[in-house]
C-alpha cells in the first residue's frame, strides 16, 4: 500500500513540476483573464490547489 | 491522538503464550482485531483465513521458524498489503537481514518496551 | 501614529506570546504536550514565512509581477516528497539525536568537525543578510506608521539613538528568552513552537484583512480591481511574467532555490525535525502547509497593483501593505498589518537565531574551547550547563547585531526579497551534500568538504561581496571589469555567463560547480571506518529504525569519568536522572569503579551529542574513552562495504606472494582460536536468549501492570501477577543452572573429591529427598539391583548425586499423573556399572534423542505444549558423566517410555579413564 502511495506522490511531484515550469507557463503567461482573474494568476493558483487536494487525497488514512 | 481504524487486524505469532498474553493485551487497548498463533504452520492457516494487516511474528519457534513464515506469506496473494513486524530476542545484524531479506518489514527486538512496540504498530497503520 | 502606542501595542502582543509559551511549556512539563498536534506542526512550519512574505512580496510584484510566487510554489511542490524525504530526515535525527544541520551533516561524514564549522560558518553568514530584512521590516513599519508620507529620517551615527540598535537589542533579549531557558539535549522547546505556531496564525489573518479591505473595500472586489489594473500604464506590464522581465531560467532558478530553502534554512531544519513531536504529523502537514501559503499569497497581488495604481515613487513598494490603510484612514488596520507583519519577523528571528545558535555553539565555540582546554576540565568549573546556555545567548547576541550591521551598511540600499534570496542561495550550498548524505552511501567526507567549500566561495564571489562594493564598502572595480581585471571572472557574469538576474546566476554557478566538486572528489577518496559506518546508518536507516546497534567500534571507560563529564555539560540532576534511568532500562546498577561497556558509553556520547553536537561530543569522548582493538571479524563486516577497499585488499594479497603464505598461516592460526571462541560465543548467545524470553514477558506486563491497573479487571491483574511469579521462578532456575554448569564445566574433578561411591544407596537416597514429588504426582518408584557385591565405582559423591537427581526428576517431569512409574536398575556389564533410570512417559522421537544433550533443548509436554524446565538439565549430566570416564545415552519408543542409561567404569579402569578424559 505504501509504496503505491510513495509512487503517486511522486508522480504528483513531477507532474506539478512540468506543469509550474517553462514550457508549458509560456502557453499561460498572456494578458489574458479567466473568469475574471489574470491568466497566470489563475492557472498558477489553480495548479496550486490541485496539488493540496491531491495530496490531501492520496495520504488520507485508509478506510475500508 | 491517533485511533486505529476500526478494522485494522493483527495476527500475533509466538511461542510464548506469556509473551502473547502480554500483546494481545497492548493492541487490544489500541481496539485492533487480534488473533493468535501459537507457531509457523497454525500462523500460516489464519492468516490465509484472517486476512490481517499486520502480522507480528516471532523468529525461534519449534517446527517452522519466523523467517520461513514469512518467506511464505509473501507467496500469498491475498497477504500482498500484509506488513511483517518481526519481534524477537535474535538482535544480530545478521538476522535482521535475514528478517528483511525473508520479506519481514519492520524488526524489533524482545525485551521489548511497550510504547515503541504500540507506536510501531500505530506508524504502520497510519502510514499503510 | 504616535511611536509610544506602537511600541504599547507591540509589547503587549509579546507580553501574550510569552503567556502561551509559558502556558505550554507548563502543561509540557506535565506530559501533556498541545504541541503534539499535526496542524501545530503545520502552521510552526510556516515560519517560513517571514517579513519577506508579509511586507516585501508585494513590493517585488510591482517589479517582477507574479515571479514572486515562485518562493512559496517551490516548497508546496516539494511537499508530496515529504512523506518520504522528510520522515528519512526525522529519523535518522532522532536516532542519532541531532540537533541542527550542521549537525546532520557532520555526523553524516563521519562526525567530522570540520563540516560542522565549514555548514555552521555557510549558515551564519548566509543567513545574516536574511535576518537583517526582518530588522529593516520592523524598522520601517514603525517609521511608515509614525511618519507616513514623509521622507524616512536617516539613521543617526550614534548607535545608541538609533531605532533599529534598540529593535536588535529587543529581539535578542526576546530570542534568549525562548530559545535558551533550558539546555534539553534533545533541543525542544514546546513554547517556542507553540508560539511560533500562534504567530502563524496572527501574520494570516492579518495580510488577509488587509487583502479582504484593500480587494472589497477601496475596490468593488477582484474584477473591478483587475479591470482598472490591467489598463494601467504602471500596473499593465504586471500581468505577465515576460513584460516583467522575468526570463525563463529565473523563474526555474527561484523555484530550485525555493525547494531548498525549505528543507535547508537551520529554522525550517529545526523546525521541521529537531521539533517535529512524531514523524505521524508528516501526513497531515504536506496538504495543510501548502494550504497556508496559498492563503497567505492570494492577496498579494491585488495588494501590489492597488499600491502602484495609487502611490507614485516616494512611497516604498514594500511598504503597501502598511500605506494603503494609512492613505485612506484606517489607521487601526495599519497597525493590525503592522503587528502581523512584527510577527512574521519575530518568529522568523526567534527560531533562525535559535538555531543558529544551537550550531555556532556547538560546532564552534564549544569546540574551541575544549580544545584550548578551557572547557569540560579543571575543577574550578561552576556548571557546564550555565556556561552552555550562557555561549548560547552571546551567540544570540552576536548573530543578531551582524545582522544589524549588515542592515546598517548593506541592506539599506537594496528591497527586501534582492537581500532574501541572498540567503536562499546559501542555504542551498548545502544541497548536494545534505540529499547525497541520506541517499548517496558512496559520499565521502572529503567530498562534501570540497563540495560545500566550492558553492561557498563561488556564492560569496557572485552575491555578497558585489553587493558590498554596491554599498560602496569594498571597491567596485572587480564587477565591471573582474577579479585581476580578467572579464571572465565578473561576479554578474562567470565565464562569459550575461544576460540573466544575478540571483538566477549566482545560484546556477555555485550549485552547479559545488555538485560537481562534490561528486568528483567523493568519488575519487576513501572513506574513515566512522564515516562509512554512519554513511550506512543514514543511507539505510530504516535497517535501524527499531534498535540503535550502532557499537560497532568497541570502546570502553570508567563509570566514574563518565558521570563526572556528564556533568559538566548537563548538570548533576540531569546526569544523574539519566543513569538511573540507564540503569533501569538496563536491569544493572553502575558503580563508579566499574568499566563502562560500549553500549552504555554510546548512550553517554548521544545524551553529550544532543548537548555539544555530535563532532564535539566525539572530542570529548575520545579524551577519556579507549578505543579497543577493532577484532578481525567487525573488520571484515566494515570492509564489505565497499567493493573499491575489497577489491584492494585482493590486490594487494596477489601482488606480494610472499605475503600470501604468511596469511594462510596467520588465517588457520586466526581459525583455530575462533573456534575456541565461537563454542564460548554459542553458549552466551543462547543463555541470553533463554534469558530475553522471559525477561521480555516479565518486562511487558509489569509495565502494562504499572502504566494500566485500573483498566485491568482484578482476575487479569492475578493472572499477570501469576504469569510474572513462574516466569521469574524460570529466570531463578536458569540462573542456577548456568552457575551449576560453569562450575561443572570449568573445574574437572578434583582428586581429594574421589571416592567409592555406593550407587545403590546412593539413588535410593536422592530418591528419598524427592519422595514428596512422586506423592504429589502419584508415581510409583523402584530400585532393582542386580550387581553381585557391593555397587560402588570412584567418584565425586555430590556430582553423581546431581546425575541421578536430574534423571529421575526429567523422568518424573513426563509420566502421566497417577498411572505413572520410574524404575531404577543396576547391573554390571563389561567392567561398567550400568545405571537404567526408565519411565512410562509419551518416549521421545528418534529425531530427538540426540539433541536431547544439546544445550537448551527442551521438549514440549504434550498436554500443554509448554516446555518445562531450562534445557540444561541433560546437558549437565552428560557433562559429568563423561568427567567420570563414562557415557550417558538414551533408548525409546513413542508411546512406550525412555530408558536413560549411566555407564561408570568400575573402578579398576579409573585411573587411565581419568586421565583420557582431563585431555
Amino acid at each position: 500500500m505504501s509504496d503505491r502511495r510513495e509512487a503517486n506522490l511522486l508522480l504528483l511531484f513531477i507532474t506539478v513540476l512540468v506543469l509550474l515550469n517553462y514550457p508549458l507557463l509560456s502557453l499561460v503567461d498572456r494578458q489574458d483573464r479567466w473568469l475574471g482573474f489574470p491568466a497566470l494568476y489563475f492557472y498558477l493558483f489553480f495548479v496550486w490547489l490541485g496539488l493540496i487536494v491531491a495530496v490531501a487525497l492520496v495520504v488520507r488514512k485508509r478506510k475500508k | 491522538m491517533h485511533t486505529p481504524d476500526s478494522a485494522a487486524k493483527v495476527l500475533i505469532v509466538d511461542d510464548e503464550p506469556n509473551i502473547v498474553v502480554a500483546l494481545e493485551f497492548l493492541l487490544q487497548r489500541e481496539a485492533y482485531q487480534v488473533q493468535k498463533a501459537y507457531n509457523g504452520v497454525q500462523a500460516l492457516e489464519l492468516a490465509a483465513a484472517f486476512l490481517p494487516d499486520i502480522i507480528v511474528l516471532d523468529v525461534m519457534m519449534p517446527g517452522m521458524d519466523g523467517f520461513e513464515v514469512a518467506r511464505r506469506v509473501r507467496q500469498m496473494e491475498a497477504l500482498e498489503m500484509t506488513k511483517i513486524v518481526f519481534l524477537t530476542a535474535k538482535g544480530t545484524q545478521r538476522d535482521k537481514e535475514a528478517g528483511y531479506s525473508s520479506g519481514g518489514e519492520y524488526y524489533l527486538i524482545k525485551p521489548f518496551d511497550n510504547e515503541v512496540f504500540v507506536n510501531t504498530i500505530n506508524e504502520i497503520m497510519a502510514y499503510g | 501614529m504616535a511611536l509610544s502606542l506602537i511600541v504599547l501595542c507591540s509589547l503587549a502582543y509579546v507580553m501574550l506570546l510569552f503567556y502561551i509559551a509559558w502556558r505550554v511549556d507548563f502543561s509540557a512539563v506535565r506530559g501533556k504536550s498541545p504541541v503534539n498536534n499535526a496542524y501545530v506542526y503545520a502552521l510552526s512550519l510556516a515560519v517560513y514565512c517571514t517579513a519577506w512574505t508579509f511586507f516585501g512580496s508585494v513590493g517585488r510584484a510591482t517589479t517582477g509581477g507574479l515571479s514572486f510566487l515562485g518562493v512559496y510554489l517551490g516548497p508546496s511542490l516539494l511537499a508530496p516528497l515529504w512523506f518520504v524525504l522528510l520522515r528519512k530526515m526525522i529519523l535518522i535525527s532522532k536516532n542519532q539525536r541531532i540537533t541542527s544541520i550542521a549537525d546532520f551533516i557532520s555526523s553524516r561524514y563521519g562526525k567530522s568537525a570540520t563540516l560542522g564549522v565549514i555548514v555552521t560558518v555557510i549558515a551564519v553568514l548566509g543567513i545574516v543578510p536574511y535576518i537583517s530584512i526582518q530588522l529593516k521590516a520592523v524598522m520601517f513599519g514603525i517609521n511608515t506608521l509614525t511618519h507616513f508620507g514623509q521622507a524616512a529620517p536617516a539613521p543617526p551615527a550614534e548607535l545608541w539613538l538609533d531605532g533599529g540598535f534598540w529593535v536588535t537589542v529587543a529581539m535578542a533579549m526576546f530570542t534568549a528568552f525562548f530559545g535558551t531557558r533550558k539546555l534539553d539535549p534533545n533541543e525542544r522547546h514546546e513554547g517556542l513552537v507553540a508560539a511560533v505556531a500562534f504567530e502563524s496564525m496572527v501574520k494570516l489573518g492579518a495580510f488577509l484583512a488587509v487583502g479582504l479591505y484593500v480587494t472589497f473595500g477601496l475596490y468593488n472586489g477582484f474584477d473591478d480591481l483587475f479591470t482598472q489594473a490591467q489598463v494601467h500604464e504602471a500596473t499593465h506590464k504586471m500581468f505577465s511574467l515576460q513584460d516583467s522581465g522575468i526570463t525563463p531560467f529565473s523563474w526555474n532558478m527561484l523555484m530550485i532555490l525555493s525547494l531548498f530553502a525549505i528543507m535547508l534554512l537551520p529554522r525550517q531544519f529545526h523546525i521541521a525535525v529537531v521539533e517535529n513531536t512524531s514523524p505521524r504529523h508528516i501526513a497531515r502537514a504536506m496538504w495543510v502547509f501548502p494550504l497556508y501559503l496559498l492563503l497567505i499569497n492570494i492577496f498579494v497581488f491585488p495588494v501590489a497593483l492597488a499600491g502602484k495604481m495609487n502611490f507614485a515613487a516616494n512611497i516604498h513598494p514594500d511598504t503597501y501593505v502598511l500605506s494603503l490603510p494609512l492613505a485612506n484612514g484606517a489607521n487601526w488596520l495599519a497597525l493590525l498589518a503592522f503587528i502581523g507583519g512584527f510577527s512574521a519577523a519575530t518568529s522568523m528571528i526567534v527560531v533562525e537565531a535559535t538555531a543558529l545558535s544551537i550550531m555556532f555553539s556547538n560546532h564552534i565555540v564549544v569546540p574551541l574551547l575544549i580544545k584550548t582546554r578551557s572547557f569540560g576540565q579543571g575543577k574550578d568549573l561552576v556548571s557546564g550547563a550555565h556556561r552552555l546556555l550562557d555561549i548560547r545567548r552571546v551567540s544570540i547576541l552576536f548573530i543578531l547585531f551582524m545582522a544589524y550591521l549588515y542592515q546598517r551598511s548593506v541592506g539599506s540600499t537594496y528591497d527586501l526579497v534582492s537581500v532574501g534570496l541572498i540567503s536562499f542561495t546559501a542555504a542551498a550550498q548545502l544541497a548536494p551534500a545534505f540529499i547525497g548524505a541520506m541517499y548517496w552511501k558512496r559520499a565521502t567526507h572529503q567530498g562534501a568538504v570540497a563540495g560545500l567549500a566550492t558553492g561557498f566561495l563561488v556564492w560569496a564571489y557572485c552575491l555578497p561581496i558585489p553587493s558590498m562594493a554596491q554599498a560602496g564598502i569594498v571597491s567596485r572595480d572587480f564587477i565591471d571589469h573582474g577579479l585581476w581585471g580578467i572579464s571572465a571572472l565578473k561576479p554578474y557574469a562567470l565565464f562569459g555567463f550575461s544576460g540573466v538576474d544575478p540571483v538566477s546566476h549566482a545560484a546556477f554557478w555555485s550549485l552547479l560547480l559545488n555538485t560537481w566538486v562534490y561528486a568528483i572528489v567523493s568519488i575519487n577518496t576513501k572513506p574513515s571506518t566512522l564515516n562509512l559506518t554512519q554513511a550506512d546508518l543514514f543511507v539505510n536507516i530504516h535497517k535501524y529504525i527499531s534498535w540503535q546497534d550502532t557499537d560497532i567500534l568497541k570502546r570502553e571507560a570508567k563509570i566514574g569519568d563518565l558521570k563526572n563529564m556528564l556533568d559538566r555539560f548537563l548538570g548533576e540532576t540531569r546526569t544523574l536522572a539519566l543513569f538511573r534511568e540507564y540503569e533501569t532500562n538496563n536491569g544493572v546498577s553502575l558503580t563508579n569503579h566499574q568499566v563502562a561497556q560500549a553500549d552504555l558509553v554510546n548512550f553517554v556520547e548521544t545524551q553529550l551529542s544532543g548537548a555539544i553536537g555530535a563532532a564535539s561530543a566525539r572530542l570529548v569522548m575520545d579524551s577519556i574513552v579507549k578505543e579497543e582493538p577493532i577484532t578481525l571479524d567487525e573488520v571484515m563486516r566494515i570492509l564489505e562495504q565497499t567493493r573499491e577497499a575489497v577489491e584492494y585488499s585482493r590486490v594487494m594479497v596477489e601482488k606480494n606472494t610472499e605475503l600470501k603464505t604468511l596469511t594462510l598461516q596467520l588465517t588457520a592460526a586466526n581459525e583455530q582460536l575462533k573456534n575456541l571462541d565461537r563454542l564460548k560465543a554459542d553458549f552466551i548467545t543462547t543463555v541470553t536468549h533463554e534469558l530475553r524470553t522471559p525477561v521480555t514477558s516479565i518486562r511487558s506486563l509489569t509495565k502494562i501492570l504499572l502504566d494500566y491497573r485500573s483498566e485491568l479487571s482484578e482476575e487479569k491483574i492475578q493472572e499477570y501477577l501469576q504469569i510474572l511469579v513462574g516466569e521469574s521462578d524460570r529466570i531463578s532456575r536458569l540462573i542456577n543452572q548456568v552457575l551449576d554448569l560453569e562450575k561443572i564445566q570449568s573445574e574437572s574433578i578434583a582428586p581429594e573429591a574421589l571416592q567409592s561411591v555406593d550407587m545403590e544407596a546412593l539413588v535410593s537416597r536422592t530418591a528419598t529427598g524427592m519422595e514428596q514429588l512422586f506423592r504429589e504426582k502419584e508415581v510409583a518408584f523402584s530400585v532393582q539391583n542386580d550387581v553381585p557385591g557391593a555397587c560402588e565405582v570412584q567418584g565425586d559423591y555430590d556430582r553423581l548425586v546431581q546425575v541421578v537427581s536430574n534423571l529421575l526428576s526429567n523422568a518424573l517431569k513426563f509420566v502421566p499423573q497417577g498411572s505413572g512409574w520410574v524404575k531404577a536398575r543396576l547391573f554390571h556389564q563389561n567392567g561398567f556399572l550400568h545405571l537404567q533410570i526408565l519411565d512410562n512417559g509419551p518416549g521421545i522421537p528418534p529425531e530427538k534423542q540426540a539433541m536431547i544433550f544439546e544445550k537448551f533443548t527442551q521438549l514440549s509436554r504434550r498436554d500443554t505444549g509448554k516446555p518445562q524446565g531450562s534445557g540444561l538439565g541433560l546437558f549437565i549430566t552428560k557433562t559429568i558423566v563423561e568427567q567420570h570416564g563414562g557415557l550417558l545415552r538414551v533408548d525409546s519408543k513413542i508411546g512406550e517410555g525412555a530408558m536413560f542409561e549411566v555407564r561408570l567404569p568400575l573402578d579398576r579402569f579409573a585411573k587411565s579413564t581419568f586421565a583420557a578424559a582431563k585431555n
